[in-house]
């Protein structure tokens, strides 16, 4: 073997000796800046020890994927992100989704809900409705899973400052159902800390927020246990710029923060550990993305058993949802994003994605129609069944450039790591700016990049043609405000007010007390309190985050 | 306006959206090409974006939004500008705005609105063609 490996390599230099000056080799590089060699041999795996780094599936380091049998047992969740204008309109979309084949949720709420404003709020004016379904009280969430089984689906939801408060409205609809909570499958995002570097529907300051992730995992450890209570999200910092090594680096130092929070709030990291999942972006580098995936499972498993000495193997998977990436998408000839998507897609299921989302080719200009949505459905249904991609394992595993390159993305990701700790952890590198900085950084010369034309973006800066507005785009009903707030009015004067103060009262006392919020939160939510008064009663004992401005 | 005067602008984010790539690369962008650039920072009322370019003597207003909220917060923004006295700075729109809602936006005395694929380039020129023009 070492025999054979020296010859590679004598031959190696040969054939670069006698090609390298004679052929034109155009130069080419990572995401992250680092020239991609011509050419990949089993020199360049050599340092690798397959038994310890690479092994197999369903075992430590899980780099070929967190369960043993992968697509050859289950098929990854399809589920696409969607949700728009009032609750009524975005049960059917799941409806009709889920005739077409589609196998969980993802809720997408509007801006408001997001941040824990009703609909009547005066910053809420002209946001109702429009990037996701507008909540204001249990009655919404009714409405929005009405006709749907909640112990036969799995919902994911895009909810962070306010998840304890829809994830009560989610248990409770459970329970109207006559659903067990035990039995509830899903996962709400409930990733604060990236809200403050990049997607903005922050709250509260970091203190209080951090408390309320660490109640939403003690409480479902014990009453919701096989609820994902954290969705880890790199995905936003990539949409905002990153590169695919600061992507999985910048989320994992989060991870960090919030397991490190969970052990000082006395949990034991076994016990919440397995609930942590995942959501990132899958851009347009193919062999990139697919190497970042097999990197982070054994990155993330090493950073459970060897820092954090966690002795469940749940603990060590890193069990991923992913979605093709927003920012790649083109308004100019979108239907140019079809291929994209399809390409995107197809790198996340050689990847060993557990969940996936697939764009639509419009989402640079709207959101998806029901045909767009379905085409892009329809390309994950065509990557699993005909394309004999899930035919077996982790079929890139053992490509000398695919190992060469998780190697090397594992290595930078661990440099970023390291380099954070150095600051003082997550929050502190994000109270600095730090995060902030490198993703802008990122971003402006991704920018420059295209700008200049080295990267080229097919339709965009080169091929362009002239073309007319895209037609029969999705518009969110521009009354869907209106509505929404005499829906709210109604519902008011309906429910049982009397019930209403004790409970908010309860709750402004265990938010006072550090109690368990859950408990009190899910009796407001019984008795209809609306989004806007459980978050208000938050927003007075724990006090507002104020964003920072730094360009 | 003075020639020797740097251009002053302010790249704000209306509403609720979050979305500030493409606000914080324009910015970076303009501050490269010279001017003075202020960025307010996500989630700001009209109120207060109205108040920073009064402020900030600023020459030009670029808004960016890209949730769907434009047609309620560029109406207001352009009705404060002109209760405060401001209807001579130059503002821009930016971000998902479908092509549709555009001359709505114009009417209202927004100058030009620009979407996904811009270059800084396009922009910059614009800036300074279109204040020479109107000083």
């Amino acid at each position: 073997m070492e025999r054979d490996l020296e010859r590679i390599r004598e031959e190696e230099d040969r054939w670069k000796r006698e090609c390298l000056n004679k052929h034109r080799f155009n130069r080419a590089e990572t995401d992250w800046g680092e020239e991609i060699k011509p050419l990949y041999t089993p020199d360049d795996t050599r340092d690798i020890d397959y038994l310890e780094e690479v092994g197999f599936p369903g075992e430590y380091p899980f780099t070929r994927g967190p369960h043993p049998s992968m697509y050859l047992g289950r098929l990854w969740t399809m589920r696409q992100y969607s949700g728009y204008g009032t609750a009524e309109e975005t049960n059917k979309r799941y409806r009709y989704l889920l005739e077409q084949g589609q196998t969980g949720l993802s809720v997408a709420f509007d801006l408001p809900t997001q941040i824990g404003y009703d609909s009547d709020h005066p910053l809420a004016q002209g946001e109702v409705g429009k990037v996701g379904v507008a909540v204001d009280s249990l009655a919404d969430m009714e409405t929005i899973f009405d006709g749907l089984p909640l112990d036969k689906l799995s919902t994911s939801m895009t909810i962070n400052s306010a998840a304890a408060v829809l994830l009560a409205m989610y248990i409770v609809v459970a329970e109207k159902q006559g659903v067990d909570p035990g039995k509830l499958n899903g996962t709400i995002q409930n990733d604060i800390l990236k809200e403050y570097t990049v997607r903005g529907t922050y709250i509260f300051p970091v203190g209080p927020s951090l408390r309320l992730i660490t109640d939403i995992f003690e409480y479902c450890s014990k009453h919701v246990p096989r609820w994902n209570t954290i969705n880890i999200a790199g995905y936003h910092m990539r949409e905002a710029g990153a590169t695919a090594v600061q992507e999985i680096a910048f989320t994992f130092a989060d991870a960090i923060e919030y397991v490190n929070a969970g052990i000082k709030a006395g949990l034991k990291v076994d016990d919440f550990a397995p609930r942590i999942s995942w959501i990132f972006n899958t851009h347009n580098n193919f062999f990139e993305e697919i190497a970042k995936y097999r990197a982070a499972r054994r990155l993330w498993a090493k950073i459970m058993k060897e820092r954090f000495e966690a002795k469940d193997p749940r603990s060590w998977m890193f069990r991923f949802h992913t979605q093709t990436a927003g920012s790649a998408l083109t308004a100019q000839q979108p239907l140019n994003n079809v291929v994209r998507v399809a390409f995107q897609t197809l790198a996340a299921v050689l990847a060993g994605a557990q969940s996936l989302a697939s764009c639509s080719f419009d989402e640079a200009l709207a959101l998806p129609t029901e045909e767009s949505v379905r085409l892009s459905l329809r390309t994950q249904q065509i990557i699993a069944h005909e394309l004999g991609v899930t035919d077996t394992v982790d079929p890139m595993g053992g490509s000398f450039y695919m190992e060469s390159l998780t190697k090397r993305m594992e290595e930078e990701i661990t440099e970023y790591l390291k380099k954070i700790d150095e600051l003082g952890g997550a929050a502190a590198a994000i109270e600095k700016g730090y995060i902030q900085q490198e993703i802008q950084e990122s971003a402006y010369r991704y920018q420059k990049e295209v700008e200049s034309g080295k990267k080229v973006v097919v339709g965009m800066n080169k091929y362009q043609v002239e073309e007319p507005p895209t037609k029969g785009l999705l518009k969110v009903d521009p009354k869907v405000g209106e509505t929404q707030i005499e829906k709210l009015k109604a519902f008011k004067t309906t429910r049982d007010s009397v019930k209403l103060e004790p409970a908010l009262a309860a709750l402004k006392n265990a938010a006072e007390r550090n109690a368990n919020l859950m408990p009190p939160i899910l009796d407001a939510v019984r008795v209809y309190a609306t989004l806007g008064e459980i978050c208000d009663v938050l927003r007075e004992v724990f006090g507002e985050y104020e964003g920072t401005s730094a360009i | 306006m003075n020639q020797d005067k740097r251009i002053r602008t302010l790249v704000a984010k209306p509403g609720l959206d979050g979305h500030d790539r493409g606000a914080k690369v324009i910015a970076r962008a303009l501050r490269d090409a010279g001017m003075e650039v202020i960025y307010s920072g996500i989630r700001q009322t009209p109120e207060q974006i109205v108040d920073a370019a009064l402020q900030e003597d600023v020459d030009v207003l670029l808004l960016s939004i890209l949730s769907g909220a434009h047609s309620f917060l560029f109406p207001r923004i352009m009705e404060l500008m002109k209760k405060k006295g401001l209807g001579d700075i130059l503002v821009l729109g930016g971000g998902i705005i479908p092509v549709e809602d555009v001359p709505e936006l114009k009417a209202l005395g927004i100058s030009e609105v620009f979407g996904p694929g811009m270059t800084s380039e396009t922009l910059i020129k614009y800036i300074t063609e279109n204040l020479s023009a109107g000083n």
